[in-house]
């Protein structure tokens, strides 16, 4: 009897421990994936931090590591980046206000939206086989920036489309019953009403995805873009290459300083992302506030 | 009545730009199926899907694409071995043990981890984590497969997580009620009420992750070396068929050569199979939603 209880109670005990064991594992690898990140960025700044300068930032690519600079692959992101986004946006907002505005459940819609899923999750490097064989040769656009760009747009489409539906889902559906009430036609109060509200919402959406671009390496080495560009791009025919490219570059070669350079190049990418993130974050909160 | 057409018009409009999106699937499928059959007509499909060496490049070329495919696998089930017990372990912290504040201060955190350019992931497991394991284990070359497979894993950490948080959160108060109400503790309402329960939505969750692995780029092209190899020995460098797209691409080959048009019928595997899991995934998210709906 006493023998049994004792048993009972050790069983508890060690059920107990258990317990208590278990959610303090969890949250040490938690951690240990945080400390990850943390290893990274002081990786990365104990490697590269003595090579930012202004001459760095504004310099072209050299044979001499001590020499090269990114201003022609900064320029080169930033084009490229404003460019997927001149030509994603519209069109991926246009598609969500189809999906969520006039589309009835039908097939179509059905098949389109099963399709965005997919694409979503397509590899990158498929993409650029795609940019490579149709923007590249079919179009003959070339290696260039407009090559770039569309084959980037079609990568970050289903991304802005996604959101931009959950933006437009927030808009409570009171708004477009008062605009039907007064008269408005269906693209009236789509226009005039419902975009204006989900405004901010898709575009912290558009940031995040356009954020997810500007760090896309693999597309774009497969497209052509090239590895050695010694100047900024001047139009949307020119050759270019992108930040992430020239890191990839420099981490290839076995020189030393050149490694350097990549580390020096990863911090100026990082902050760029952490700037639009942060831009991002800034501009969900303020929805937030405004809805609530 | 003009207000009338202009409505229509902006309808079709909106709907043909709905229609790229099927567009680009098509335009993925047809650029991929052409260069792939002008490729199969010169090597025959049980030589590329069964060969065991592949040397595209060298004068006598052989095109057995196993090397690539063993590599890609070798590394993706190195990424899952970091990225599913630990995805898991956290997905259950924050679904079922955390308080609010530590997931609003944990959760951003996991965001900026997956929003890490993978250049930069292939920068760390080149220069920090194959270094640091190189200290541990004597054999390991400079190019390998277990140090990128680790960082991939960390990569895709984030994803298993949060997508495995979704499903364990659409589980019914209920359930989790009637466990404790029979005395269960927290622990094991968790690792077998609300698992199970969630069970497809995190095989779901699992299924992506292993899609996102085989088609990652760039931790692989720099840091797994470029050498197409039969083994499942993590220490040794190896190709992956995505690092192979690379390689090539970075080359000056040729348009219109059988060694260009290589990339087209790896990408076309690499395609199919991403394609089978991305839909397998769908459906299970699809059920999970039902179950609960």
């Amino acid at each position: 009897m006493i023998e049994a209880t004792l048993a009972r109670s050790a069983a508890t005990a060690r059920r107990r421990l258990l317990d208590i064991c278990f959610p303090v594992l969890a949250l040490g690898i938690l951690c240990a994936a945080l400390a990850a990140l943390g290893a990274l960025i002081a990786d990365v700044w104990g490697d590269g931090a003595s090579r930012l300068s202004w001459d760095f930032m504004t310099g072209f690519p050299s044979r001499r590591a001590a020499d090269a600079g990114i201003w022609h692959a900064l320029t080169g992101s930033v084009f490229i980046i404003l460019l997927t986004g001149a030509l994603a946006v519209p069109i991926g907002v246009a598609t969500a206000i189809y999906l969520e505005e006039y589309a009835r459940r039908g097939l179509w819609s059905k098949i389109i939206e099963i399709n965005i899923t997919n694409l979503a999750a397509v590899p990158s490097i498929i993409y650029g086989l795609l940019g490579l064989g149709l923007f590249v040769r079919a179009l003959a656009m070339g290696r260039s920036v407009l090559a770039g760009a569309s084959t980037l747009a079609l990568l970050v489409l289903p991304v802005i489309i996604l959101s931009t539906r959950e933006a437009l889902r927030a808009v409570p559906g009171s708004i477009r019953e008062g605009s039907y009430a007064l008269g408005a036609t269906k693209w009236q109060t789509v226009w005039y009403q419902v975009l204006p509200v989900a405004l901010p919402g898709i575009l912290t959406g558009t940031i995040l995805a356009l954020s997810r671009a500007i760090g896309e390496t693999a597309p774009l080495i497969t497209i052509g873009a090239l590895t050695f560009v010694a100047f900024a791009p001047d139009g949307i025919w020119s050759p270019f290459t992108v930040l992430p490219i020239q890191i990839f570059n420099w981490v290839s070669r076995p020189q030393q300083e050149f490694q350097v350079n990549a580390a020096a190049g990863i911090i100026v990418l990082l902050v760029l992302l952490l700037t639009m993130n942060a831009t991002a974050i800034w501009l969900r909160d303020r929805f937030q506030k405004k809805l609530t | 009545m003009k207000l009338k057409r202009f409505e229509f018009l902006i309808e079709w409009a909106l709907f043909l730009c709905a229609l790229l999106s099927v567009g680009t699937t098509a335009g993925i499928i047809l650029v991929l199926a052409v260069e792939t059959f002008a490729f199969l007509r010169e090597v025959p499909i049980t030589d590329f899907l069964f060969g065991t060496e592949w040397t595209p490049l060298f004068a006598t070329p052989s095109f057995g694409v196993l090397p690539l495919v063993s590599g890609t696998v070798l590394v993706s089930a190195i990424a899952m071995l970091v990225a599913l017990p630990c995805g898991l372990l956290s997905a259950i912290y924050l679904s079922e043990y955390a308080d609010h504040r530590v997931r609003r201060a944990i959760k951003p955190v996991l965001e900026i981890l997956a929003g890490v350019p993978t250049v930069v992931y292939g920068y760390f497991a080149l220069l920090f984590v194959t270094p640091l394991l190189q200290r541990v284990i004597p054999g390991l070359a400079g190019f390998n497969a277990l140090g990128p497979g680790i960082v991939m894993g960390i990569m895709i950490l984030p994803l298993v997580s949060s997508l495995s948080e979704d499903a364990m959160q659409a589980v019914p108060r209920s359930l989790r009620e009637g466990s404790y109400a029979l005395g269960a503790t927290k622990m094991q309402t968790s690792l077998r009420v609300v698992l199970p329960a969630a069970f497809s939505g995190i095989t779901a969750a699992c299924i992506l992750a292993v899609s996102r692995a085989i088609g990652e780029t760039m931790i692989v092209a720099i840091a797994a070396g470029q050498q197409p190899r039969l083994t499942w020995n993590p220490l040794v460098p190896v190709e992956t068929m995505t690092a192979y797209i690379v390689q090539v691409s970075l080359g000056d080959t040729p348009q219109g050569t059988l060694e260009y048009r290589t990339i087209f019928a790896v990408g076309m595997l690499l395609f199919v199979g991403t394609f089978i899991l991305n839909l397998v995934s769908a459906w299970l998210r699809e059920r999970y939603r039902e179950e609960y709906a």
